[in-house]
């Protein structure tokens, strides 16, 4: 399979202009013929419903929530970058786009990161005529702050409240269009599959989760923004709902997985309490920006943190990594974590926590300047811990929190499938091996606001769409696949709960394929995941019935998906002989514990064909050439 | 700890429903409420039974999914608190807690403890936002607006359309839901172009749904996750008498 990248050529800056103008575009009296499918109402998806809708096209919009306000996008605190430079110290989009693609160690493309840097600027300017109440300065001009891993000011926040802030403006855009009948919007709808017709996306298959109800639905293009695959660890920071269904269905379909294994864990979540845990919580890595970690200097150092003096404690990224300190990359402050508590050095109960202390930030500013950049995220902390963090140290852990891997698109967000675009966390385009802090907002709002309007009309006006319906043979196989899937999950009759083979795989995962991997290791996954799979199918319990909510039904044909998928990003761990980002192979690290990459064996996109469940993919390369961000060694030191 | 709970199940919207006692035992303070449900439920499969369906996603407080009555107060008995957010720690051993979902006559029970809230997103739908198009903006320090505006607007926007107001109303009304969407839009320059008929709007369609008038308990605020102030009901209602009195606007 030969993989078409669409990417322009030329000098960088002018690429997106260019490619905009060869374009074709849709005649404003042909959009209304057209209509789109768009799965997920986050900030990818809201925004490009909302977005095709003023121009024209029909939409329905499909959300498995009750409302479409309710997407994981809201739960983001700490801000959205935007090259703007209102603080003239520096940033341009230039500045922007190089801290991206170093920040991504060097595996993304330079070309989507480029127009990503580009863009920025307009979704600002947008959100604020939406009425997003970002912070403001006396003066009422808008204001920044710096967020991990860069050095500049140029993240816009609304309070810890970023992401509701956002999804909330693109969610009213949405909400407008809805009302004036541009977009169909179907709530408590899960997609269970993709219905490719003639190679063309052309529909999808939902269940609606209160009557059950299981049919499909057409259109001339299909989107998904669907978010990411973090809660295959069960554990992560991601809404209980989050899954991986719609892509991984669409890949199943024959839509290229790339990069599976790269997953961030983000250094600043509040450490698992119990076995009962259903999810971890973030505390925005803003914190970082006045909290210091730290760790007792020797090991079994019991004392409260209170009695430990300066002498005794060990700051080990101030130590580590002097420039940065504790606003390095998220993916290297988790390693630093987890190195320190697999010393014997970590507090809390298990020793998995560090400390993020800010006595010092209180000292210097006052306890009012504290609870006014950060009360809400104190409040929440107290809230969950029962620990009053004005008083005693932050204990903070490491935990899963977004996926960069997602379907393979091309630089116009389709898939190799022809019609099937993805926006969002769901594909895999612009973070490379890590995400930088407050890079999410900003690519969902990029692709849905700003880039898909542009590239779906180039597909649409190339025409060559044939007439299809739900009567059509492919709706219908479509249809009863997941009818048949439905009935044999209630009809297993075992003993496990979905919730309970998703805690087991999920512990798989995190010890044989999270923060830090091995091949054996992951060979062993490998092995066990094929097992817990087989177990499944035999041993499953769903209570009730497939025509009524059915919350366990819901859960136990995500975790289904979750089994399968597992495997491909174990597969896709393994491969990968080197260490970069979020993934760190253990056995390719520097003499100080540093990531080593393999620029001359692995600087490619590694994009996977599925050939059957159980069987090995088959693994496609991209090649990934810099030209305008020198391939370095990322170093914060 | 050892507690005793009282559900309401509820087979489907056309079901009666009934409160249903359950014994769970060995509860752990350290757990969330909803933590302590999904114990409860992983108990009822393991018997054969059917778990109890309740709304919930990102267990953080911000998506305002969750949503219960918790021994008759919505969300329970903290303050400012989401029932994903409230920890067990907050009861104590040989409790009784009566759990049941918002009751409201435009939020029709589904099953359980989940209820319809697309009457919000209708209200939301009649001017809960400001009409630009992706594009149309211009440069975003082109319009300063002044902290106190900025962070009043904030203030009302935190608002996470769980319904909770409601459910505290003794008349079921949707005002402070209404009023802080209104209040939000209304404090900043963006949102005066369509302030008036904005108001006007929302509020006919908050009574097109069913939801009553509010005769000033302030259940409402005291119930609030996010503590929206019932200051923007007043405003709400300001902005609504200056439509009817000056037209549509």
């Amino acid at each position: 399979m030969e993989l078409n990248s669409a990417l322009p050529g030329g000098p960088i800056q002018q690429r997106w202009d260019k490619h905009r103008a060869e374009l074709k575009l849709v005649n404003p009296a042909n959009k209304r013929k057209f209509s789109v499918i768009v799965v997920g109402t986050g900030l990818a998806g809201a925004s490009a419903s909302a977005t095709l809708a003023e121009l024209g096209y029909n939409v329905q919009a499909f959300t498995y929530h009750d409302s479409a306000r309710r997407a994981h996008s809201i739960a983001a605190q700490g801000g959205i970058n935007a090259a703007k430079n209102y603080q003239n110290d520096g940033d341009s989009v230039w500045r922007l786009f190089y801290d991206t693609v170093k920040g991504g160690d060097f595996r993304a493309r330079e070309s989507n990161v480029y127009r990503l840097a580009q863009v920025s600027v307009n979704i600002i300017d947008q959100c604020v005529a939406q009425g997003v109440p970002f912070a403001r300065e006396y003066g009422g001009y808008l204001s920044n702050r710096s967020f991990g891993g860069a050095q500049v000011s140029r993240t816009f926040y609304a309070k810890g409240q970023t992401g509701q802030q956002l999804l909330l403006g693109a969610y009213q855009a949405l909400m407008r269009q809805v009302g004036l009948g541009k977009v169909k919007l179907h709530n408590k709808q899960e997609m269970m599959d993709l219905i490719v017709v003639d190679g063309r996306a052309r529909g999808i298959v939902t269940r609606d989760l209160v009557t059950g109800v299981v049919r499909s639905h057409m259109a001339d293009a299909v989107i998904l923004a669907t978010g990411g695959y973090g809660n295959v660890f069960y554990l992560s920071t991601n809404a209980k709902a989050c899954n991986v269904t719609a892509t991984y269905r669409a890949h199943k379909r024959g839509a290229l997985f790339a990069n599976p294994c790269y997953t961030q864990i983000h250094p600043t979540c509040i450490p698992q309490s119990g076995d009962y845990q259903s999810k971890l919580t973030l505390m925005s890595e803003s914190l970082r920006n006045d909290g210091r970690i730290w760790v007792p200097k020797t090991k079994g150092d019991h004392r409260s943190p209170d009695q430990i003096p300066e002498s005794d404690r060990d700051y080990y990224l101030e130590r580590k990594y002097p420039s940065f300190g504790n606003l390095s990359p998220r993916d290297i402050a988790s390693r630093a974590a987890k190195e320190v508590c697999d010393e014997g050095r970590g507090v809390g109960p298990g020793g998995l926590g560090v400390y993020l202390d800010f006595s010092d930030a209180i000292r210097r500013l006052g306890e009012k300047a504290i609870a006014d950049r950060y009360g809400n995220l104190f409040e929440m902390y107290e809230r969950i811990t029962g620990e009053n963090p004005y008083k005693v140290p932050m204990r903070i852990y490491p935990a899963v929190h977004y996926t960069m891997g997602g379907l393979w698109v091309d630089y116009n967000l389709m898939s190799n499938v022809p019609g099937l675009f993805v926006l969002g966390e769901a594909n895999f385009s612009d973070h490379g091996a890590n995400r930088l802090g407050a890079s999410a907002l900003m690519q969902g709002l990029a692709d849905g606001y700003f880039v898909i309007p542009y590239t779906i009309g180039g597909y649409l006006a190339q025409g060559g769409l044939a007439a299809v319906s739900s009567e059509g043979a492919e709706a219908q196989q479509a249809v009863k696949d997941a009818e048949q899937k439905i009935q044999t999950l209630l009809s297993i009759g075992g003993k496990r709960s979905p919730d309970s083979f998703h805690r087991e795989l999920g512990k798989i995962m995190w010890d044989k394929c999270g923060m830090a991997r091995n091949e054996s290791g992951l060979k062993e996954a490998l092995q066990r995941i094929p097992e817990l799979r087989e177990e499944f199918w035999q041993n499953l319990v769903v209570p009730g019935s497939g025509t009524e909510l059915n919350q366990s039904l819901e859960r136990g044909l995500r975790v289904a998906d979750f089994l399968e998928f597992a495997e491909l990003m174990c597969f896709d761990a393994l491969q990968r002989n080197e260490s970069c980002g979020g993934h760190f192979r253990e056995e390719y690290q520097t003499e100080d514990g540093e990531a080593l990459r393999n620029d001359d064996d692995y600087c490619y996109v590694a994009a996977w064909e599925h050939t059957g469940v159980g069987n090995t993919p088959t693994l496609h390369k991209e090649p990934l050439s810099f030209e305008n961000v020198k391939l370095a060694t990322r170093s914060y030191k | 700890m050892n507690l005793r709970l009282h559900i309401w199940r509820q087979a489907g919207p056309n079901d009666t429903g009934m409160l249903k006692t359950y014994d769970l035992a060995n509860v752990s303070e350290h757990m969330s409420f909803l933590e302590m449900l999904d114990v409860l439920n992983e108990e009822l499969i393991a018997k054969g039974e059917i778990p109890v369906a309740f709304d919930h996603d990102c267990r953080e407080g911000i998506c305002g999914t969750c949503g219960m009555v918790i021994n008759g107060r919505p969300h329970g008995p903290l303050a400012r608190t989401t029932a994903c957010q409230l920890h067990m720690r907050t009861f104590k051993d040989g409790d009784e807690i009566y759990i049941e979902p918002w009751r409201a006559k435009a939020f029709p029970v589904l099953r359980d403890l989940v209820v319809d809230r697309g009457s919000f997103d209708r209200i939301i739908q009649k001017g809960g936002f400001v009409s630009v198009n992706t594009g149309n903006a211009q440069d975003g320090n082109t319009i300063p607006i002044g902290k106190p505006d900025a962070d009043r607007a904030m203030d009302a926007a935190a608002c996470i359309g769980c319904g909770a107001c409601v459910a505290a109303c003794p008349n079921s009304s949707a005002m402070l839901f209404t009023a802080a969407k209104i209040g939000h839009l209304a404090s900043l320059p963006q949102g005066q172009a369509e302030r008036s008929s904005r108001a006007m709007n929302m509020v006919l369609q908050m009574d097109t749904e069913g939801f009553g008038a509010c005769t000033n308990h302030y259940e409402c605020e005291a119930a609030c996750p996010k503590g929206i102030s019932a200051e923007f009901i007043a405003q709400m209602n300001r902005d609504f008498v200056a439509s009817a009195l000056g037209g549509k606007g």
